[in-house]
């Protein structure tokens, strides 16, 4: 809502600045937007009168023009193609400054000379017309200064409303805040009812009286909408940010500002018999003013005649229905509009207009009676006619009901803080327009006027009690209560730790979109569609993710294509499944790795990251959350077939780790070998509390083997080969080893393995181990068709 | 017994001269060995009579330790010789960088959550969490946003068919925590969020961190007092904060947080603003299942990256989703 501080100033004019202003209407909620002067920096310009305008000797376009100041008369040529003798104009004399610091001095044109200019609206800041000079009206009294005349000592403040505040987008509802916020009475312009001159009404008729529960009309006959709208309405719709038209438009739109209520007025010669306010028929058309064509939905208000729809209710008028200069007879419109009938209808058909938005929020429903009398009086003024009498039809059913609310003292002390004074909340209750319907023992009763839509329960009045008492006012307290701590489990670690845990190894953590590009998931994870969304913001981001690797592989192209060789991120964060009518939505930890395992240094140089430091880093975040995950090769669409490892808690798949597939790198134009993983947070995430063992007081024993085998059998299976026959003293077994080469035979590796024993309460004989030992090799040899290492 | 006056000096001269521990040794076996020419002195003695024998004694002890001591000390001078040797063979150029991992970082969101978080379990919030593909009910009907509200329209939300959609904010998850539980409840949550918006100022998918108080006394001054408080730690200033009335449909009264951030021209405080809050709806306690005349609530809400802009100084809220290592790792 734009609008003209001296129009406001008008209804009601503290004592303070503009800027106080401003800021007092802002922290009442009424947030302003911005301000600025209704007209550029001038001075020296007065109101001029042109006594004789003749052609310049020497050039077509340009006229030599005698103008009178109020003490002189002077000759100024002029091109603008309006200037003519009797004219009144803004007129800037020798000395004169305009916008832009341009200076006017004596000059010479076409060998004419030329003492001053006469001046356009764009030239003053005033408007962007600049097609011929700035007309004044004729009764402008000549030398007095233009900024004075047209009191341009203004500014257009610009308040951006909150949708709950409908009864603010007039100067009217404005008034009534800033009357409360500084106690004075606004100065209302007095409405009288227009006396009918003939007896020719509208036939109106509501067929949907749930989205139009009100509708008035009233014929003006024998306009004359040549005239034109006087300067001063002029001024204020331009201050407001409304472009004049003509007069019945203008009209219109300065009640809507001034009072708060859209009207429409229509051609009565172009309605065919009567007015029927009902819902659009299927595939009906209308032209708007606008001069689009638009299908109007079953859904969507019309306002028709007898024939065809002539209007979107309380969107915009019909082109053919509207007036034109030619206009004899007007039917002016006002109504009352259900907002929820209206909601979202202006949208659907790529429209906002100032009665829509207006209409969308709730118009006060005893209003339009009021505003059409406004409305008449003023057109009457400017285009003349005859009034006929107002035809109101009204379902008195489904218009608002009549709210009464009741306010209980100590409710509003309890949501405030404060028990604010008796008296002070009365006055600001009624200073706001609401009435006392009822004091109550323990509070009022409260009656709420039309013009507040929404105010419906008791924290509306506790808060407009708050807000003009000043929340900045009300008391700062500490919250009390008694809330029981929640306890926090101790096997489950915290996100956190992980986090910490990947940025200790040299790991950046990202954070991408949720919503991917659905050809770079399908590389990645082939076997699931990703969620598709109706309104994606663009095609490469239209998809949710199904693994956090989409989002973290572009990030690795978008840093390598910015000399980044060494990437090391993870991410946390939902992915999402389609899993028959549920949609699994899951926290996942995922990394890639590329480039060299440490930064560039002095001893070992750029040894590139592999399977195997990845899977360490891993093996030590389960250390660190206190689980044993086992790693199992396997095959996954995305990754290399022979370095790709699914990881299994107790049987259960929990995650991936392997090198990305060459042939996906190359489709995704990355670079060197990627490394990635993904898992399951929930199926990490929890550990176990540590439980106490007795430290053994005898001594370990260790036993070193080297075996030759097949390249074939995993490490995995010697181990658990080996464990099965080592006993239950078994405490630890590791690889020490491992050889590939000619001298073990084609498809054989060495493995080298130590074994150690402790028993916890005596020392274990060298025969045991020796049997647990042998007994080891000999299953290794049976069960894996391994052969001892000499 | 002039000739073991001259044993001993020839002694000292020899340890004087003595340059490695092997030769000093030699010179130990060849004058105080079983056979050393100072020990060999003690042979003299029987010849002599017995009252001259204890003084004769003495004197070839005190040669012997004369002797002894002169090797001792010239040994620890050898050994510290020898030791200084082999440190000097062992420097290293200490302004060489060290090697190992380096460390990576967190994301300046994550960050900026933390600190978030963390302020807010001190003051026993817990932390929830909640679906980000969202139900209608949920992201809206439960919030008292009604069908006809602007915020369900296309052009800001996020939809996969006409009841399941990418949530707004994060409340959807207070609702769910309320559904779930009795009151009293504090709890902030954190988390994405999503609107269908992108251009300079707005990305399509951005962080929250919603709080939810519910007692049976809580007021708007207690609000205050909370935001201002938790303003003044992030911040690690002063700074002076105001509330500003506006409007949500799920608070009333509902208030916008400006804080103090430089000055205007004219010298007055430029605000800026930075949260949203207000005492929650009683429709919302409706449709959760609370007795709002027994219970009260306040709720508030802010953008993580606004609050990482401010506090870092990054000038594009784009950055934060480019995932850049050259700006990702400013913030290690």
């Amino acid at each position: 809502m734009k609008f003209s501080e001296q129009w406001l100033r008008e209804w009601v004019n503290p004592e303070i600045s503009s800027q106080e202003l401003m800021d007092q209407i802002t922290m009442a909620g009424l947030e302003v937007d911005g301000f600025e002067p209704v007209a550029g920096k001038f001075q020296g310009v007065v109101v001029g009168e042109v006594l004789s305008a003749e052609p310049h000797p020497d050039a077509d376009k340009l006229r030599v023009c005698q103008v009178s100041d109020g003490n002189q008369t002077v000759q100024v040529v002029c091109g603008a193609p309006n200037v003519r003798q009797g004219i009144k104009v803004p007129f800037a004399v020798i000395g004169a400054v305009l916008p832009g610091d341009f200076k006017i001095r004596k000059a010479k044109l076409r060998g004419q000379p030329s003492e001053g200019m006469l001046c356009s609206g764009s030239e003053l800041g005033l408007s962007e017309d600049h097609d011929g000079i700035m007309e004044l009206p004729g009764d402008a009294p000549v030398g007095v200064a233009v900024s004075d005349y047209l009191k341009l000592n203004d500014v257009a403040i610009d308040v951006d409303l909150t949708p709950n505040r409908s009864d603010c987008l007039s100067i009217k509802g404005i008034a009534r805040e800033v009357g409360v916020l500084n106690s004075i009475v606004p100065q209302v312009p007095q409405i009288d009812p227009v006396e009918a001159v003939h007896s020719e009404v509208p036939d109106i008729r509501i067929d949907a009286p749930a989205g139009c529960p009100r509708y008035l009309g009233r014929i003006l006959r024998n306009v004359d909408l040549q005239a034109e709208t006087p300067l001063w309405m002029q001024e204020k719709l331009r201050r407001s940010g409304v472009r004049s038209i003509d007069a019945a438009v203008d009209v219109t739109n300065f009640v809507m500002l001034e009072q708060g209520q859209p009207l429409h007025a229509f051609d009565r010669d172009e309605i065919s018999q009567g007015i029927v306010v009902r819902m659009a028929l299927p595939a009906e058309k209308l032209v708007l003013l606008d001069g689009q064509e638009v299908e109007l939905t079953e859904q969507t208000l019309v306002i028709a005649d007898h024939e065809k729809p002539i209007a979107i209710a309380g969107i915009m008028g019909g082109e053919h229905s509207g007036v034109s200069p030619k206009t004899r007879d007007l039917v002016l419109e006002a109504a009352y509009f259900d907002p929820i009938t209206l909601a979202g209808k202006a949208r659907h058909y790529g429209l906002h207009t100032d009665a829509s938005h207006r209409f969308e929020r709730g118009v006060d429903y005893e209003l339009a009676r009021n505003a059409m009398e406004r409305a008449t009086r003023l057109l009457m003024d400017i285009v003349g006619g005859e009034p006929g009498e107002i035809v109101e039809v009204v379902s008195a059913e489904h218009l608002p009901k009549e709210r009464t609310i009741d306010l209980r003292s100590q409710r509003l002390a309890d949501v405030l803080g404060l028990d604010i004074d008796r008296t002070k909340v009365e006055e600001i209750l009624i200073r706001l327009g609401l009435t006392i319907g009822k004091l109550l023992k323990n509070g009022w009763r409260i009656n709420v006027p039309s013009f507040r839509p929404d105010i419906s329960i008791e924290e509306d009045l506790i808060e407009e009690v708050g807000r003009i008492y000043g929340y900045n006012n009300l008391p700062v307290t500490e919250p009390t209560g008694s809330l029981g701590l929640k306890a926090n489990e101790e096997a489950v670690r915290p996100v956190s730790a992980i986090h910490d845990y990947f940025v200790s190894h040299g790991y950046q953590e990202a954070i991408t979109y949720s919503f991917v590009d659905p050809k770079v998931q399908d590389q990645i994870d082939p076997e699931h569609e990703g969620i598709a969304l109706a309104n994606p913001i663009s095609s490469d981001l239209s998809v949710m993710r199904t693994s956090l690797w989409s989002g973290l592989l572009k990030t690795v192209a978008h840093n390598q294509n910015r000399q980044q060789s060494r990437i090391r991120l993870f991410e946390t964060g939902l992915r999402f499944l389609q899993d028959d009518q549920r949609i699994d939505q899951r926290p996942m930890l995922a990394g890639v790795v590329v480039g060299s395992q440490y930064p560039e240094n002095w001893v070992n140089g750029r040894r590139t990251a592999d399977f195997f430091d990845v899977k360490g880093e891993l093996e030590g975040l389960f250390s660190l959350l206190g689980i044993e995950v086992g790693f199992v090769g396997s095959r996954h669409p995305a990754l290399h077939p022979g370095q790709t490892a699914e990881l299994l808690r107790d049987g259960e798949h929990v995650g991936w780790l392997g090198t990305l597939h060459p042939q996906v790198q190359k489709n995704l134009e990355l670079n060197g070998t990627i490394l990635m993983f993904e898992l399951s947070l929930n199926s990490i995430i929890t550990g176990y509390v540590p439980n106490f063992k007795e430290i053994s007081k005898f001594p370990e024993v260790r036993r070193d083997l080297a075996i030759i085998i097949s390249s074939e059998v995993a490490f995995a299976d010697v181990e658990r080969v080996a464990r099965k026959h080592a006993g239950e003293r078994l405490t630890a077994l590791r690889a020490f080893d491992v050889y590939e080469g000619e001298s073990l035979g084609e498809g054989n590796r060495s493995l080298a393995l130590s074994l150690f024993w402790q028993h916890p309460e005596r020392t274990l004989n060298e025969d045991e181990v020796h049997s647990l030992f042998n007994g080891v090799i000999d299953a290794l040899k049976e069960e894996l068709e391994a052969t001892l290492r000499s | 017994m002039e000739n073991l006056e001259q044993l001993v000096q020839g002694g000292l001269a020899a340890v004087e001269q003595a340059d490695s521990l092997q030769a000093l040794d030699q010179i130990r076996v060849e004058y105080l060995g079983k056979k050393g020419v100072i020990t060999q002195q003690a042979k003299t003695l029987g010849k002599l009579s017995a009252e001259e024998r204890p003084a004769a004694g003495q004197k070839i002890n005190e040669a012997k330790g004369q002797v002894e001591q002169a090797i001792n000390a010239r040994r620890s001078d050898l050994e510290r010789i020898v030791i200084e040797q082999k440190l000097a063979g062992e420097s290293i150029d200490v302004s060489l960088p060290g090697r190992g991992q380096d460390l990576g970082g967190l994301h300046p969101v994550t960050r900026t959550l933390q600190r978030i978080e963390d302020f807010f379990s001190r003051a026993g919030y817990t932390v929830e969490q909640g679906p980000e593909i969202e139900d209608d009910y949920h992201n809206f009907e439960a919030l008292n946003i009604p069908g006809h509200h602007p915020a369900r329209a296309m052009h800001d939300t996020f939809y996969f068919n006409p009841g399941t959609l990418l949530r707004t904010h994060t409340s959807p998850v207070q609702i769910r925590t309320m559904e779930a539980g009795k009151p009293p409840f504090r709890m902030i949550c954190p988390g994405r969020v999503y609107r269908c918006d992108s251009d300079m100022t707005h990305t399509p998918m951005f962080h929250q961190v919603e709080g939810l108080l519910v007692e049976k006394n809580v007021s708007f001054a207690d609000l205050k007092s909370t935001v201002e408080e938790f303003l003044r730690v992030f911040f690690e200033r002063d700074l002076q904060v105001r509330f500003r009335p506006s409007y949500f449909p799920f608070t009333e009264p509902s208030a916008e947080v400006d804080i103090e951030w430089g000055r205007e021209a004219d010298g007055s405080i430029k605000w800026l603003e930075i949260m949203g809050c207000g005492m929650v709806h009683p429709k919302v306690f409706g449709y959760c299942g609370i007795d709002a005349e027994e219970y009260r609530g306040f709720a508030f809400g802010m953008g993580v990256e606004r609050l990482a802009m401010l506090r870092y100084g990054v000038n594009d809220l784009r950055m934060f989703f480019e995932n850049d290592l050259r700006f990702l790792r400013q913030f290690r």
